[in-house]
């Protein structure tokens, strides 16, 4: 579960005050909002990229409000799937694993079946410098993936995606994540991103969170 | 005159210009091109004449008499070594002093990033003489800086023939430092100004200490900037002559560089022989511009995103 409770954040004269809500656990919750209204800040707070000045931050029942990124056990998908440059699927794929000194058999079986499930076997050898972008994110998703992380956090994740990509990224990613029971947290601009993938839609305006009833039948066929 | 009047032509389908549009931009483009020709052409220009001059005025037997010259073949060998010592330093101050600049916000910045420009704007024969002051007259109370590294030097190597600072090697390696570092350092803090922070924020949800993910992560990805900043400490140490003459003097055989060598043959009135080193620099640095480029086109590049 991801679970915030009264958290205020100061960055430069940037200030969020008093943010709270909860996504319950296996459950994929969207964070909406205009742009400059805080989400990323909110999303940076519970990955612990961000000093927090105030409030809680439980996540999978742990409070982890003054633990580091590392410790968070969390998974963070950033906009565009900046990859490292210099190193190829493989690497990326067990980065992670490594820096957590598994084994270097299980390496090699959590990279094999990250591929596999993301379909990205035929990359593995390949650097990021002329994958498409949905080649890329799945490879970011990858490597969020890798260490088995109890919560998944994307920051629009899709919003460089041609729609054909777009939408098969968000089955893959919906059901990766629904296989291995995370938590997710994915923010969007897009309401029928957040329809087709979400479980709950929560709406950032004036600092405040708020959740709102996802139906999928409000899907109007303008947008 | 009728808004249809100032409407563009059916466009061009090739280019989706307007010909007229096209044509209206000429003169623009030409004086672009005509004022950076100018200077283009200068360039050009002066080195032709001093390759000009060279073949004229020098014959092949003196050219090998000129590098056989005891002096002139110091003189090479300690710009080399004095360069890539201060090329190494420049980039070891450079990388984490660029990473702190570029990512973090800290009291006083503006003021650091001021004062970390004023060795590329001071004259440099004061950047020479700020150093003979510092060395020599500093601190006020007790013995100089001068004196104390004289004194670690003996204890180190206690055959050294001439320890010390002033009009020594270290002094030549730390006039060319203490400009040839600034430069290193704006171009470091450029490179990781186009490094997005994220990637080394997801090396850090995934487990790394900063340590490690500014190592494992942000250091390869600014290798291309790490080795641009090295480069041009490199060049730009070749070329430093005036802290060098006030700090190190132009002792031959013992700190005379190559920009020393050609004040002092010039100075005597050899001009060939100034034009001939002249030119043996501007090809020292265009093979290492060009090794440096190749050997980075080697790594794959990729751009940034």
């Amino acid at each position: 579960m991801i679970r915030v409770e009264n958290l205020s954040v100061r960055a430069g004269s940037f200030r969020l005050e008093d943010v709270s809500f909860e996504i319950p656990t296996g459950e994929y919750g969207v964070l909406m909002g205009r742009t400059g209204c805080g989400k990323t800040t909110v999303l940076e707070a519970i990955c612990g990229l961000k000093q927090v000045t105030g409030g809680r931050i439980v996540l999978a029942g742990h409070d982890v409000t003054h633990l580091t990124a590392g410790e968070r056990g969390i998974g963070f998908v950033p906009q565009d799937g900046t990859l490292f440059s210099t190193m190829t699927v493989r690497q990326h794929l067990a980065f992670g694993p490594k820096v957590r000194r598994w084994k270097r058999g299980r390496i090699a079986e959590r990279v094999e079946e990250l591929a596999r499930d993301l379909g990205i076997e035929h990359l593995l050898d390949r650097k990021p410098f002329g994958l498409s972008g949905g080649e890329r994110q799945r490879v970011s998703l990858g490597r969020a993936l890798s260490v088995k992380p109890e919560i998944l956090c994307l920051d629009e994740p899709l919003s460089a995606l041609d729609e054909d990509t777009h939408d098969d990224m968000i089955s893959l990613i919906r059901r990766v994540v629904k296989e291995a029971g995370i938590t997710a947290l994915h923010i969007t601009h897009s309401r029928r991103e957040a329809a087709t993938v979400g479980d709950r839609l929560f709406f950032m305006e004036n600092g405040v969170v708020g959740e709102q009833a996802l139906s999928r039948e409000e899907e109007s066929p303008l947008e | 005159m009728s808004d249809a009047e100032d409407m563009p032509k059916s466009p061009d389908p090739a280019t989706g210009h307007s010909g007229r549009r096209r044509w209206a931009d000429r003169p623009f483009f030409a004086a672009l091109i005509g004022l950076a020709g100018l200077y283009l052409l200068m360039i050009v220009a002066m080195l032709a004449a001093d390759l000009w001059y060279a073949v004229e005025s020098v014959s092949f037997s003196e050219l090998g008499d000129l590098f056989r010259d005891d002096n002139i073949a110091y003189s090479v060998k300690l710009t080399v070594f004095s360069c890539t010592v201060t090329a190494i330093l420049s980039v070891i101050v450079a990388v984490p002093a660029g990473y702190l600049l570029s990512r973090h916000r800290f009291p006083g910045k503006t003021l650091v990033d001021a004062v970390l420009d004023i060795p590329i704007v001071l004259p440099p024969l004061v950047v020479g003489l700020s150093l003979l002051i510092l060395f020599n007259k500093m601190p006020p109370w007790g013995p100089s800086f001068e004196v104390m590294a004289e004194k670690a030097m003996r204890a180190v190597f206690p055959g050294m023939r001439s320890p010390g600072v002033t009009y020594n090697v270290p002094a030549v390696i730390l006039a060319q430092f203490s400009v040839a570092c600034a430069f290193a350092v704006r171009t470091m803090r450029n490179t990781f100004d186009q490094i997005s922070p994220r990637t080394e924020q997801v090396a850090l949800t995934l487990g790394c200490t900063r340590a490690r993910a500014f190592l494992s992560v942000v250091v390869p990805e600014a290798w291309r900037g790490v080795s641009t900043a090295g480069t041009l400490a490199w060049t730009r140490a070749m070329g430093e002559f005036g802290p060098i003459l006030v700090f190190a003097g132009s002792t031959r055989g013992r700190t005379e560089v190559m920009s020393s060598t050609v004040f002092l043959e010039f100075s005597v009135g050899a001009l060939e022989r100034a034009v001939v080193v002249s030119l043996t620099m501007v090809t020292i640095a265009v093979v290492v511009l060009v090794a440096v480029r190749v050997w980075d086109r080697g790594e794959t590049v990729y751009p940034r995103h």
